[in-house]
């Protein structure tokens, strides 16, 4: 698994997990309830940055304090491409709970990521 | 547009990567544009893969380029485990940081998209495995795949020409696959946007026969072969056939090289074959020329020099048989490695390649004499004209590398000239034809020589006979009704000598009879010479006599004139 957290932003402070940070490793066991996803982006272009603003929208609506996610930006990680299969960007990986889903695009559409995210929409 | 040149001549101005690929170099005179995207494109199962993998392969071997392959369709570990069986042990590569494999999927039923979107994550991933090998080289393949995946069309086209100009950037020399779409050299269009060499690959089976074929269909910058090169893939990966070289500027030698039978290089000035010459023996079934073909390949071999033997009709096993049979062995010449018998059915491949298959054994084994036999065999893995154009090229190749050739052609019984005679006579140098006669309740064999060029050579017909010490050309006997052989000949030749022995034993008969009258007649010379001697004898005495007697007579008449005195003045008067 590679949850580095070495560069990535962590814009999501309102995680439900307190042990997530210290032991990245065990998100799995520990949030058996939640979501958690990653979000690849290409720098801090105005597309990547829309994806990240309105992912958060997003979860923060549907899926407040049961997600937690990463943003990953490539050109600091670029061997992250590789690792996680990406062609398009930006894309999200919702790597749980099952199965591991990809949504791509600037997560402009709201259905379509809730669709992704196998969360009803409210 | 480039022009059309069948001469293919490098070209300074365009810098060209060097794939490694056995003649595909030639045909592009120099490669690949490097630096740049090239088209690969093709129907499935006409070997783009192979053909960019081996791009990628023989770069890292032969050029000290790394490559990295980017697989949309197989996994890495399928792509080891395909081209492991043409000697490419990807692993070995991978391990030494010559070659990288990335298998892109795009899983559309675990994808949803929600706005907009770019392929930067795909360029990340290859700018940092190009980066992390330093990697010369590039394949995608098939990057139309991604069309399949992804369903912004607009997004995507932009994005893929983006990417080919990226490349460009990035000074890889880059192969990208394309599966060929109806009536369009890419499903996608893809030839627009690689522009720079635009390489089709054929598979075609006509007769249920198979012949890769390619073509370059563009190479901006650069002249380019326009003709559809057969290739063929086999164990040691792809080779293209550099056919039809236009120029006639093959060196040619005064150097002769023995045909195998001495009677038959006497008929050829004495002296045998030109080196380098293409010699077509024709004959209907059963004349001996695989026999004779066998003496020549003989004969090389044992001048030092190795021979190529291409048998289509017989395995080589019952060669070295029947050679055996009639006094030849060749075994020991296979195992001097001096001899190689390549065997194949006619109608195992097309003509092409036939062809391409021939001459990567003949530049693997570097004979300087070759046998191909018969040629008429490859009518049946093709048309005539086919046939013809393809031993055109052969005899071609053969004469560019100073290889003397020997085809032997099957002609039908009738006297009539196979088709494929007729268009390659003009090729050869030499054209000998052995001809069964009937006759007397026979069959034998009579071999001229029809044409020979560049020597003066015997106009006499000769009767072939195969021996068990091998071939033999005697001389025939001409008679009433043409002609004589085999037997009749025998006949005629005891016929000779009985009559011969007779016209002999007449002589001396008839000498001993003349002795026998000169004998006689010197006997007879004998007696009457002593006879003559007789005559002689007595003439001389009848003479002394006569002049004893006159003696007498004139004594007595002096003393009769002295006792009468003067008894007869008057007398004395008168």
């Amino acid at each position: 698994m590679s949850h580095s957290d070495g560069e990535t932003k962590m814009p999501n402070s309102a995680n439900p997990s307190s042990d997530v940070a210290e032991a990245p490793g065990d998100i799995v066991e520990v949030l058996t309830e939640g979501h958690v996803l990653r979000l690849f982006v290409t720098g801090s272009t105005p597309r990547s940055l829309r994806a990240i603003t309105n992912l958060q929208a997003i979860c923060e609506e549907h899926l407040a304090g049961r997600y937690t996610l990463e943003v990953v930006d490539l050109y600091q990680q670029p061997e992250q491409a590789k690792q996680n299969n990406l062609v398009a960007a930006p894309t999200l990986i919702k790597s749980l709970p099952d199965p591991v889903r990809r949504v791509i695009g600037d997560m402009s559409d709201e259905q379509q990521v809730l669709v992704g995210l196998d969360v009803e929409p409210i | 547009m480039t022009m059309s040149a069948n001469g293919v001549r490098p070209r300074r101005s365009l810098k060209k990567a060097l794939t490694g690929i056995e003649g595909f170099d030639e045909v592009t005179g120099g490669g690949l544009p490097q630096g740049r995207p090239s088209l690969i494109c093709g129907s499935a199962g006409c070997g783009k893969t192979l053909f960019a993998m081996e791009f990628l392969v023989r770069g890292a071997t032969q050029f000290d380029e790394p490559g990295l392959f980017v697989a949309f369709e197989e996994s890495e570990n399928d792509l080891v485990e395909n081209v492991a069986s043409l000697g490419f042990e990807l692993q070995d590569l991978v391990d030494q940081n010559l070659l990288q494999l990335d298998h892109i999927t795009l899983d559309r039923s675990q994808m949803d998209e929600a706005g907009e979107y770019d392929l930067e994550g795909l360029f990340v991933r290859l700018g940092f495995a190009i980066d992390s090998i330093g990697a010369k080289r590039v394949v995608l393949d098939t990057i139309e795949t991604l069309f399949g995946g992804l369903s912004n069309e607009a997004v995507l086209r932009n994005e893929l020409q983006r990417l080919f100009g990226w490349l460009k950037e990035k000074g890889v020399t880059a192969v990208i696959t394309a599966e060929r779409g109806a009536g369009t050299l890419t499903r996608q269009g893809l030839e627009e946007y690689v522009s720079d060499c635009v390489i089709l690959l054929d598979h075609r089976v006509n007769d249920q026969v198979s012949t890769r074929r390619l073509r370059v269909v563009k190479y901006r910058g650069s002249l380019h072969g326009t003709n559809e090169y057969p290739f063929l893939i086999d164990e040691d990966g792809i080779t293209v056939m550099p056919l039809t070289s236009t120029t006639l500027d093959h060196v040619t030698s005064e150097e002769r090289v023995p045909s195998g039978v001495a009677e038959l290089d006497q008929m050829l000035d004495g002296l045998g074959l030109y080196r380098g010459a293409s010699v077509l023996l024709s004959g209907t079934s059963g004349t001996g020329k695989s026999s004779l073909a066998a003496h020549f390949a003989h004969a090389t071999c044992a001048a030092g020099e190795r021979c190529l033997y291409f048998a289509f009709e017989e395995s080589p096993s019952q060669i070295l048989r029947n050679m055996r049979s009639i006094g030849l062995d060749l075994r020991r010449q296979i195992e001097a490695d001096c001899l190689r018998i390549v065997s194949a059915r006619p109608s195992h491949y097309g003509l092409e390649m036939h062809l391409a298959t021939m001459l990567k054994e003949i530049n693997r084994f570097k004979p300087s004499s070759v046998i191909i036999d018969p040629i008429t065999t490859f009518i049946s893995a093709g048309s005539a004209a086919d046939a013809q154009a393809m031993l055109v090229r052969l005899v071609d190749l053969l004469k560019e590398r100073s290889i003397t050739a020997y085809f032997t052609s099957l002609t039908p019984g009738n006297g009539e000239m196979e088709a494929t005679e007729i268009g390659m006579s003009s090729l050869m140098d030499t054209w000998l034809y052995v001809r069964a006669v009937e006759a007397d309740g026979e069959r034998n064999r009579l071999l001229y020589v029809l044409k020979s060029r560049g020597m003066p050579h015997s106009n006499q017909v000769r009767e072939f006979l195969i021996t068990r010490q091998g071939i033999r050309l005697t001389d025939v006997y001409l008679g009433p009704q043409g002609v004589l052989t085999g037997s009749a000949r025998i006949a005629r030749e005891e016929r000779e000598r009985a009559d011969s022995a007779a016209a002999k034993l007449q002589a001396q008969k008839d000498q001993a009879m003349a002795d026998r009258r000169a004998e006689a007649i010197e006997a007879q010379i004998a007696v009457l010479r002593a006879q003559l001697q007789a005559e002689r004898l007595e003439s001389w005495q009848i003479q002394q006599n006569r002049e004893a007697l006159e003696l007498e007579e004139s004594a007595s008449r002096e003393a009769m004139a002295k006792s009468r005195g003067s008894q007869s003045p008057v007398r004395e008067l008168v």
